[in-house]
């Protein structure tokens, strides 16, 4: 994963475009997602004013973070629970070590965290002698698969049930070639439930920490978070910094948000609020940083801090749904994805802002108003200023600049030869022209409509009647 | 520096002048003029079952025709001690790795979404909606309120170790997004609507 | 009431007759309309790959082209999308600010400026609208399907008086094209992708036509469509709206 080169978004996604049936799956699958998102949001009369609830909240939080962060450790530790902070990646991944250390303890099981797929956690416990094992049942496939998540929600929704069939018949001895989705998901229930009864620390996310509380909550359909928090002697949780919001009584906004925005669904099956440890056990919260106060300073891009982590810019995002997870080669892909990742590392992740046409859609399905698809446009800016597009793309440019910026240059270059068609960059940098691949360039007209105006237009013709 | 007051110094720094205060609640509508059907519709869409009760000997009867009595079933409701056993609370929680069918009482309902709210008083142990193959719910039918506003407001300052909103059995769709009951938790939920 | 005919570079050079269809549209539409001559481009393509800082003299052209007139009308929503969001000018900022305000996209300069509600016309054939995602969602010419919010239509309220025209309602209707801009080379396989799907839904409906306000778009998918030599044709909702003979 973090180790292998990276492979450019419009390459991984040409690869994935070879397969026409599996990327209309793939399509069609995200887009019923979509759908059931629609229909339920659709439902709550004053949806938007939800939204627009919950994303001043959230700017409220951004403006206060430091203060509501104090108050959050304060209360929580009141509340028994020990509280941790982690600059970054590796300060997180020697806390959660240090813990397991502590305890003595060589095995864990795991809920989902995408902040523990940020911080790359499990080949870091791996390299410790760490046995982790995800329980989530998408996240439960990919690790048994050796593949990061494709997808925030919905881990393992690049894989079809054949492909599942095949790695459980490999790992859990299922029968070959039963595809049957009950059946396979009762195996993994099985072998999951020995390993929740025989694990003393279990790890989960954190989807809303509360400052007036001290509380966390985590949010979970299969019920895993809880199996594995309700079974060990320690529960540790880690959270990004941004988990924060002011307030019990904002869960109300974001609880009715999140699973409708996600997958349709009127809420998680389990919204669990994790306040006290039980009695003579442990939980321990580590806050996280790993480049978010950089991004809280950066005046274009904080507000990406918002993000709940539902998923739903995905689901819409027409690129997404026809590149696939993987392609975005980032914790988090799709949008949002796009405009975290430049922040981790502006070099290897130079390529995910272009990889969107900008339509939009994502920034009206974000149930916190985050302006994904400007943002977007915004790290373009940046990224190139930074030096980080090929110098090819900057000299084509510069030439249409100077070109556009000149009527006369630009009507004997249009009259020579449709200047802006033949000058769209990536054509100079290929032999072949990427626009004929797979389309026909258009027809050439007889004239421009700047010749037909000379001779035709109301002044034109004016003067001929002289 | 320690990395909170390293963390804590970035963000002061970075952090923006106040942008907004905090929205008003109050005006999210929690208007719903039938909350009770709205509840049964939600609760019946997300894979459970409600049944209505007028008292406990209704609920008891429903178990002895719809359980095994044979297998374990626990609960912490006195009234039901001739069906559930109530002596597991102190128990290892491991110890209900065997348990058919819990049956426990809720705070109250949301009918926009049919969550239920428990917390430590009412689940004997954290882990026994989560570990037991079934799950059977109780609540009054005077407390189902209509949002998660009102949830909250309901809730307010409560006390408590650890609550949890329950909505439907478990389920996972990660396999083809095809809806399988029965992921972790519960395979299935029946929320008694007592009178 | 002068009108600045704004005509996107591409449309000048391989689409003239978008560009006749609108000015004579115009004109029947009571104004008197005029093309700057030293027009070139508004410079969203190179701002949306990233290089925004080299538009400047775009700007200035613009700004040079277009000063004067009461208002500056344009046959895309996606350019007059760019200069609404980007056109700016160090040296008369307040120029560019007003300019900002006065440029319009052809639907909408008809249904909110010239209060026109609908336009008599003559089109007998089954017709798809793509509607184009710079136009809805950035200049909102028309509800958005994410959005919980009443429906409406811009262009298509437009439609309603033109004879024998068939609108099918598509599946997703308001899907991306895949077109982008630079994004069509630079990720060919996922543009060409989402063309086709774009199309398939238009075939699902048997549509003769595919219409919209974007000819940048309707190019993409024209090439597509060529290249698979489908009957079906794109034509701009300007010579739709522009089919009455005087």
């Amino acid at each position: 994963m973090s180790s292998e080169k990276t492979i450019e978004h419009s390459e991984a996604a040409a690869r994935f475009n070879k397969d026409v049936e599996r990327v209309n799956w793939h399509d069609e699958t995200l887009w019923f997602v979509r759908e059931k998102r629609d229909k339920s949001a659709h439902q709550i009369l004053d949806w938007e004013l939800l939204r627009e609830t919950a994303s001043k909240i959230k700017n409220n939080v951004l403006s206060n973070i430091h203060d509501y962060l104090l108050e959050f450790e304060a209360n929580a530790q009141k509340n028994g629970i020990i509280v941790h902070w982690a600059a970054d990646a590796k300060g997180h991944n020697e806390i959660v070590h240090s813990i397991m250390a502590k305890h003595d303890v060589k095995q864990m099981v795991k809920s989902k965290s995408m902040l523990t797929e940020e911080c790359h956690l499990n080949d870091y416990l791996a390299e410790k002698g760490i046995e982790v094992i995800d329980s989530d049942l998408g996240e439960y496939i990919v690790q048994l698969r050796k593949e990061p998540p494709s997808h925030i929600v919905l881990p393992a929704i690049h894989l079809k049930k054949e492909d599942v069939s095949e790695t459980f018949h490999e790992h859990l001895g299922t029968e070959k070639g039963n595809i049957d989705p009950q059946y396979l998901t009762e195996s993994a229930r099985l072998s999951l439930r020995d390993t929740f009864l025989t694990r003393k620390v279990a790890l989960t996310g954190v989807n809303f920490a509360i400052a007036e509380t001290g509380e966390i909550v985590v949010c979970t359909n299969e019920g895993n978070a809880d199996m594995g928090a309700h079974l060990a002697d320690v529960h540790i949780a880690c959270m990004g910094f941004e988990k924060l919001i002011p307030q019990r009584k904002h869960l109300g906004v974001f609880l009715r948000l999140l699973a409708r925005s996600a997958t349709g669904q009127p809420i998680t099956t389990f919204s669990s609020h994790f306040k006290k440890p039980r009695d003579g056990k442990e939980i321990h919260i580590v806050i996280v940083d790993n480049g978010r106060s950089t991004q809280l300073g950066r005046e274009d891009f904080r507000n990406s801090l918002k993000c709940i982590r539902c998923g739903a810019c995905m689901n819409t995002c027409p690129v997404y749904r026809r590149s696939g997870g993987h392609s975005y080669h980032n914790a988090v892909a799709g949008p949002i994805g796009s405009i975290l990742a430049p922040n981790l590392d502006m070099s290897k992740n130079a390529d995910l802002p272009f990889a969107s046409t900008l339509c939009g859609s994502c920034t009206n399905v974000c149930p916190v108003k985050i302006d994904i698809h400007d943002q977007l446009y915004k790290w373009r800016q940046v990224l190139v200023k930074e030096g980080h597009t090929p110098t090819v793309k900057t000299i084509a440019m510069k030439t249409m600049s100077t070109v556009l910026a000149n009527p006369t240059i630009f009507n004997i270059a249009g009259k020579s030869g449709r200047f802006v068609m033949k000058n769209i960059p990536g054509l100079v940098n290929n032999k072949m022209n990427k626009w004929y691949d797979q389309r026909e360039m258009p027809d050439v007209p007889e004239e421009s409509f700047r010749e037909w105006y000379k001779k035709n237009s109301r002044e034109a013709k004016a003067k001929d009647n002289e | 520096m320690s990395s909170k007051e390293d963390i804590l110094k970035k963000i002061k720094q970075n952090q923006p002048a106040l942008m907004t205060e905090l929205p008003d609640l109050n005006l999210l509508s929690s208007d719903n003029p039938d909350v009770f059907v709205t509840y049964k519709t939600v609760l019946k869409n997300i894979g459970g079952d409600p049944v209505e009760v007028a008292n406990y000997d209704e609920i008891i009867h429903y178990i002895k025709s719809n359980y095994n009595l044979k297998k374990r079933i626990i609960t912490t409701i006195p009234e039901l001690s001739e069906i559930g056993s109530l002596d597991w609370t102190n128990d290892d929680p491991h110890s209900l790795q065997d348990v058919e069918l819990n049956i426990l009482k809720a705070h109250f309902g949301v009918a926009e979404n049919s969550a239920l709210w428990v917390t430590d008083d009412v689940l004997g142990q954290r882990v026994s909606p989560f570990i037991a193959q079934y799950l059977a719910i109780i609540v009054h039918k005077k407390d189902i309120i209509a949002t998660m506003h009102q949830a909250y407001e309901r809730i307010g300052n409560q006390e408590y170790g650890f609550g949890t909103f329950i909505a439907g059995p478990s389920k996972t769709a990660d396999i083809e997004q095809s809806l399988v009951l029965g992921a972790h938790g519960a395979r299935g939920l029946i929320v008694f609507l007592l009178d | 009431m002068k009108i600045g005919l704004f005509i996107p570079c591409y449309v000048d050079q391989f689409y003239p007759k978008v560009g006749i269809a609108t000015y004579e549209l115009l004109q029947k539409l009571g104004c008197e309309v005029h093309f700057p001559m030293g027009q070139t481009c508004c410079g969203q393509p190179m701002a949306n790959s990233g290089y925004q800082y080299l538009t400047k003299g775009c700007d200035a052209n613009f700004i040079a082209n277009f000063a004067g007139f009461d208002y500056i009308v344009c046959p895309s929503g996606s350019c007059v999308l760019h200069v609404k969001e980007h056109l700016h000018d160090e040296k008369q900022e307040e120029v560019a600010a007003e300019m900002r305000k006065k440029v319009f996209e052809l639907t909408e300069f008809i249904t909110d400026i010239l209060k026109v509600d609908s336009i008599d016309g003559n089109f007998p054939y089954r017709v798809g609208m793509h509607v184009s995602c710079h136009g809805q969602r950035g200049l909102k010419l028309s509800q958005m399907t994410e959005l919980n919010a009443p429906f409406f239509s811009k262009p298509e309220q437009l439609l309603h008086n033109i004879k024998g025209l068939d609108l099918v309602s598509l599946s997703r209707k308001d899907e991306c094209c895949g077109f982008g801009g630079t994004f069509c080379v630079t990720e060919e396989a996922v543009s060409v992708k989402m063309g086709q799907d774009r199309i398939k839904d238009h075939e699902n409906h048997q549509v003769d036509y595919i219409t919209g306000g974007d000819m940048s778009c309707l190019m993409h998918l024209e090439g597509i469509l060529k290249r698979q030599k489908s009957p079906i044709k794109t034509i701009h909702i300007a010579e739709i709206l522009n089919s009455l003979e005087n």
